[in-house]
């Protein structure tokens, strides 16, 4: 899209919305208007997503994990059957944003849905994967983060020396799976390796 | 090269931001006065786009390795090379091994320092500008420290006749203190009662300590919403304001997170935000609704001539 008019830089697809941001010396308002009523006119293309679903080891509870318990005892459930009932779907990653790298996808079963924090972590490591209401997502830089965390992927989502720099975009789809400690150490090695090479 | 004897309270590396990432979730961070830093880049010769230095209320102290054509604009903090005071929004010549230091602050919030050939830092995601959350951009995604060494690029065209020269008054932004800002209503201004937008309109509101570069938070009428807990998570833009639950105002800008939740109830249009990014915390600001074709009308106007200033 944004190659088709001069004056049109980048966009921020949401879940509902698409913020286009546009230069006043090439563009007016009524001109992107016209022609987003235009497009809207016409029959829109089928968009194939992506497709792929990327898998993603997660060692969850235990410090990867800190908000595990609390999860489980809000839903009456024990720690295993949360973790089963999180591996178990394919996720469609709705959005990704706020902070890098950040993918917010959904929906998780109800059987272990949880309200945010009350209040935010002001520090949430990198690869912590929680859970937002109805939705799931993964922390991809060391950040602030108001999610129930119960575990953490050692995967790289991102990178500044990669393109593009975020492991996922909106459309995405993902599945996640339970590893070991071991298993989490040893990914997480070769990950740090790919990166110096 | 610049030597950094002295960070100042918060200095970094900018220049008009990181576009094309931020579906990825990657800010634009750059500078918050964008204007004053094009300005400062064009006294000394260089391309708008070109990196400079942000300077945030209590100035650094920096040594010039070389002679450097250098410029500021922005606020006025008192700034001295050698201790000769120096005339804001203009181009001066340092020569080598001299030292620019800054005082109390007179105006403003945010100085601009320009160098012939710019800050040369790598470009990351094709921008220098520091962008702090992410920590990457700038001078190792961080503010300066003492013993830096800022690398300093080689100036494309002869520069000795840009000395002294001066960005005229008449083209800068109606800088004033307790500004008034214009602002387009929405997108999602039908979360809030007439009496909300009524409210908003018609109070004062002021800067609060806790106003950095992701965003400024403001204090006074609260203002009542339609519904609450409802979220419509959406992308947000340069002067976005957003209304959490307790009804005070948020300004969204520079460092901002790329998409938020928040009922936004109006946009402040681009010409203010240079005023904006100069008020500091305790001073008064004023809401006055405009349309779109204002907004692109006060755009054209203040950007317009800087396009037309001769590049040397």
């Amino acid at each position: 899209m944004e190659d088709r008019i001069p004056g049109v830089g980048e966009t921020i697809p949401s879940y509902c919305s698409l913020l286009i941001f546009y230069d006043p010396f090439f563009l007016s308002l009524g001109q992107i208007s016209s022609w987003l009523e235009r497009l809207m006119d016409q029959d829109p293309p089928i968009v194939e997503s992506h497709g792929a679903v990327k898998e993603i080891p997660v060692l969850y509870g235990g410090d990867s994990g800190p908000d595990l318990a609390f999860v489980a005892k809000h839903n009456n459930l024990d720690i295993e059957e949360v973790i089963q009932l999180h591996a178990r779907e394919t996720y469609l990653v709705y959005v990704v944003g706020f902070v890098p790298g950040f993918a917010a996808m959904g929906t998780v079963p109800k059987k272990i849905q949880t309200p945010r924090l009350p209040s935010p972590r002001t520090k949430v490591a990198a690869g912590s994967v929680g859970i937002g209401g109805m939705q799931t997502g993964i922390y991809a830089i060391e950040s602030p983060g108001g999610w129930q965390l119960i575990g953490r992927t050692p995967l790289k989502l991102f990178d500044l020396h990669r393109h593009p720099p975020s492991f996922f975009q909106a459309g995405d789809y993902a599945r996640f799976y339970s590893i070991t400690e071991k298993e989490f150490l040893k990914i997480s090695r070769s990950q740090n390796k790919n990166a110096k090479s | 090269m610049i030597e950094v004897i002295k960070p100042g309270l918060l200095t970094t590396v900018q220049d008009q931001g990181r576009w094309g990432y931020q579906g990825y979730g990657v800010g634009i961070a750059g500078a918050m006065d964008s204007f004053a830093l094009s300005a400062a880049n064009l006294l000394v010769g260089n391309p708008e786009g070109a990196a400079g230095l942000e300077i945030t209320l209590l100035g650094p102290t920096l040594k010039f390795q070389g002679e450097t054509l250098f410029s500021l604009t922005g606020a006025d903090l008192t700034p001295r090379l050698d201790g000769i005071p120096l005339r804001n929004w203009t181009a001066h010549l340092a020569p080598s091994g001299s030292v620019l230091s800054f005082g109390g602050r007179r105006s403003g919030v945010r100085a601009y320092l320009a160098v012939a050939g710019g800050m040369d830092v790598p470009a990351v995601m094709g921008s220098r500008s520091t962008y702090l959350l992410g920590r990457f951009g700038g001078l190792e995604g961080r503010p300066l420290k003492a013993q830096d060494e800022l690398p300093v690029g080689v100036s494309a065209a002869p520069w000795n006749h840009l000395m002294g020269r001066a960005f005229p008054e008449n083209l800068r932004p109606p800088y004033q203190k307790n500004p008034r800002l214009r602002a387009i209503l929405g997108p999602f201004h039908d979360f809030f009662p007439e009496e909300g937008i009524a409210t908003f309109f018609s109070s004062n509101y002021t800067i609060t300590p806790n106003s950095d570069r992701m965003g400024y938070r403001l204090q006074g009428n609260p203002v009542t919403r339609r519904k609450t807990g409802e979220l419509i998570t959406c992308g947000l833009a340069n002067g976005t304001v957003q209304v959490p639950p307790d009804g005070q105002p948020i300004i969204l800008l520079t460092d901002r997170q790329t998409i938020g939740g928040y009922p936004i109830i109006v946009t402040v249009i681009h010409a203010d935000l240079p005023l904006l990014a100069q008020s500091a915390p305790g001073d008064v600001v004023r809401f006055t609704p405009v349309l779109p074709d204002e907004a692109r009308e006060a755009y054209l106007a203040l950007w317009g001539p800087l396009k037309n200033f001769p590049a040397s």
